[in-house]
């Protein structure tokens, strides 16, 4: 993953409550084995009018929301199905940062795990973001604040470990199997204890599994 | 030692390393369940990086989300809704193929909806943490097993190391004291706590459900109430386990067996929350309130009694859900006309739920110009409905039987609605579209979504109970 120290963009805003990930990305586009490219069906059935054209009502269709890489949205954005397809479209359609005063817990652990920015804020500063579409804003990773056109300055708090992630674009996955050892110690020592909670010892596992090689 | 709640002594069974101010814990994971949608990038990813699974013992796969639920005609070919879902479902054989992972798939007698094979083969155990990359893994909760949902890139972290990076999540206790009154399921309860708490009510949390009206509960019906957790925006949802659960379990292929049982199930007796264990919150549901409940609206918090009038929207949203749903503020659901009913998905498409189903549809005819489907969890559901007749009254009431899949829950396969067509469903979602572009969705229990398709309007099943046993 890149490293993601900054961000500017104008805001674009959906204020719609409850934006849940079925909305970001239908299910019916979820048959792909990739995942990249889904972008063009971000948002889909609110973007499109039947006949495939834009949907002037859909907010991001306004002209002035038009490339803007931060998503001001309502409260509960990404609720519902745990598809990672909907920060990849969103990250696909250009959108680099979501702000919001409460974002659904899988939604912005996928997110984050992604590169795209899943900040909560406090009610009265993402009321405020809310009623002020367009706004120019710089997200600072490191210091972790919001600079607002007028030199204001919101705070906002990421998760340490994430924020470590993106400041210096760790693979979590290799951070996982730096800890090899731990994990393989752990397995053994609970392997023993599996066979008595669980009644079935590692070695039947195996036979289990007879005739499977990876 | 200090008191512990459920959640906390099923965390810390699994600890590999802690969380700290800078990092979040290595959580250990006992079961993986894989499906065909979320996890095909996942093994790509171990591919390119050259990796193998650390435990294809604990990892298993099923096909469930993209497949056709219509048998495959006389020369085998399944009628997939399009090249792609029949891609997927290939490119899941060839993964576990390659990579070594047990798959229930086409050829498998136990091949099924994901969350209800788990428990089924007794892979789902008490004190066990499980994952899968699908948000109702909250599911197998119901049996005391911290389970919960993951993203593609953590399917692929589970898949390489058995481990997860996860932050502890605070405790939600939901006392749901009282019985629940008769012909009130376990369905209409959680629909009724989550317009209670609202779908952001659990966030950040794990739920655990207690109190008598949840100890009275069938396993079945607790993984109903387990199962729509992510609904409250919650992490999980776990019930302690007990002599239901053991019950449940024992004799499953997956369960252990002999002195490994005896040895097991005095492991899970003591998967309960201490006396005096303290949870982040609490709040208090009194079952004898809640009544036959059905959604208005486009998320599963604007749910109300069906014979209550449907609230007025408090906001922009609210009301571009009503008339989403050309629901009308004032009057009661009861009484909706119909189009569609769906009797299937993870929450409801056990034998219990057909039985229930069944029991109203028993002798009567689904409403002209009503479309019923009726879709089992698993092969296995479908075995013992057929061994009981069950879809002889389905059919004879006019009523599509259908091979087991996810079907119109989430409708990628092919099985959906119209637009605007109104849809009483048995499943977890009434999201805008999820059933169908512009298609409308009321979720329901199977009895009343029995009832519904007799009636042709949403109707209150307990009408139907009654002459069905008289
Ligand atoms: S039945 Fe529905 S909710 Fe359950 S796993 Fe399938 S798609 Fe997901």
């Amino acid at each position: 993953m890149k490293p993601i120290t900054r961000i500017h963009s104008r805001t674009a805003v959906l204020a719609d409550e409850n934006i849940d990930t079925d909305r970001i990305i239908p299910a019916r586009f979820l048959t792909t084995t990739e995942r990249a490219g889904l972008g063009k069906l971000c948002f889909n059935d609110w973007r499109y009018q039947a006949d495939g054209s834009d949907n002037p009502a859909f907010p991001l269709n306004q002209p002035q929301a038009r490339g803007c890489a931060i998503l001001v949205a309502g409260r509960n954005f990404g609720c519902g199905s745990s598809r990672e397809h909907a920060p990849w479209a969103l990250l696909d359609y250009g959108i680099q940062a979501v702000l919001c005063s409460e974002i659904a817990d899988i939604f912005r652990n996928n997110a984050l795990k992604n590169g795209l920015l899943a900040i909560v804020l406090d009610e009265a500063e993402h009321r405020w973001l809310l009623e002020h579409p367009g706004i120019e804003l710089t997200i600072d990773v490191r210091e972790q604040y919001i600079a607002l056109p007028d030199g204001g300055r919101i705070r906002f708090q990421l998760e340490p470990f994430a924020r470590h992630c993106l400041l210096n674009g760790v693979d979590q996955l290799g951070y996982l199997q730096q800890h090899g050892d731990l994990i393989d110690a752990f397995i053994r020592e609970r392997e023993d204890r599996e066979a008595a909670i669980h009644g079935r010892t590692p070695q039947q596992d195996q036979s289990r599994l007879a005739g499977v090689t990876p | 030692m200090s008191a512990k709640t459920l959640f906390e002594k099923v965390w810390d069974a699994h600890v590999v390393a802690p969380e700290t101010a800078d990092t979040p814990a290595i959580l250990y994971i006992d079961l993986h369940l894989v499906h065909e949608v979320t996890s095909p990038q996942a093994f790509s990813e171990l591919r390119e990086r050259g990796l193998r699974l650390r435990r294809p013992d604990r990892t298993l796969a099923t096909l469930d989300h993209s497949t056709p639920t219509l048998p495959a005609d006389a020369s085998g070919e399944r009628p997939y809704a399009t090249a792609e879902a029949k891609a997927q479902v290939t490119q899941l054989e060839t993964n576990c193929r390659e990579f070594g992972v047990e798959l229930h798939g086409w050829d498998s007698a136990d091949r099924g909806i994901v969350h209800v094979i788990g428990p089924e083969l007794g892979a789902t155990q008490p004190g066990m943490t499980i994952v899968c990359g699908d948000s109702h893994t909250s599911t197998h909760g119901a049996f005391g097993a911290l389970a919960f949902g993951i993203g593609t890139t953590e399917v692929g972290h589970v898949l390489a190391t058995q481990c997860l990076l996860q932050r502890k999540a605070k405790t939600l206790a939901i006392h749901v004291d009282g019985a629940l009154p008769a012909g009130v399921g376990a369905k209409d309860l959680v629909l009724h706590i989550i317009g209670e708490i609202g779908v952001d009510g659990g966030t950040g949390h794990v739920i655990e459900y207690r109190g008598a009206a949840i100890e009275a509960l069938s396993m079945e019906e607790r993984m109903t109430v387990c199962n729509m957790s992510i609904e409250a925006g919650a992490r999980a949802g776990l019930i302690a386990p007990d002599e239901t659960t053991f019950a449940w379990l024992k004799g499953r292929p997956r369960a252990p067996q002999g002195a490994a049982w005896d040895a097991a199930v005095a492991y899970w007796r003591t998967l309960c929350s201490d006396e005096g264990a303290v949870y982040d919150r609490e709040v208090r549901i009194d079952a004898a309130k809640v009544r036959p409940t059905v959604t208005y609206g486009t998320h599963p918090g604007m749910a109300i009694a069906m014979d209550k009038p449907v609230p007025a929207a408090r906001n922009a949203v609210e009301k571009r859900a009503l008339d989403y749903m050309k629901s009308e503020p004032g009057k009661p659901m009861q009484g909706t006309p119909v189009d569609v009913v769906f009797v299937g998905s993870c929450t409801n498409s056990r034998l219990s739920d057909l039985r229930e189903a069944a029991r109203v549809l028993r002798g009567r005819r689904v409403a002209e110009g009503v479309r019923m489907l009726v879709v089992p969890g698993s092969e296995a559901v479908r075995r013992d409905a057929e061994r009981e007749g069950l879809h002889q009254v389905f059919t004879a009431a006019g009523a599509e039987w259908r091979v087991p899949g996810c079907s119109m829950c989430i409708a990628m396969n092919g099985d959906l609605a119209q637009p605007g067509q109104l849809v009483v469903s048995t499943s977890n979602r009434n999201f805008e579209g999820r059933q169908g572009k512009g298609a409308r969705t009321v979720l329901a229990s199977p009895a009343t979504a029995a009832a519904s398709a007799v009636a042709g309007r949403i109707a209150d099943p307990r009408e139907y109970m009654t002459e069905a046993a008289a």
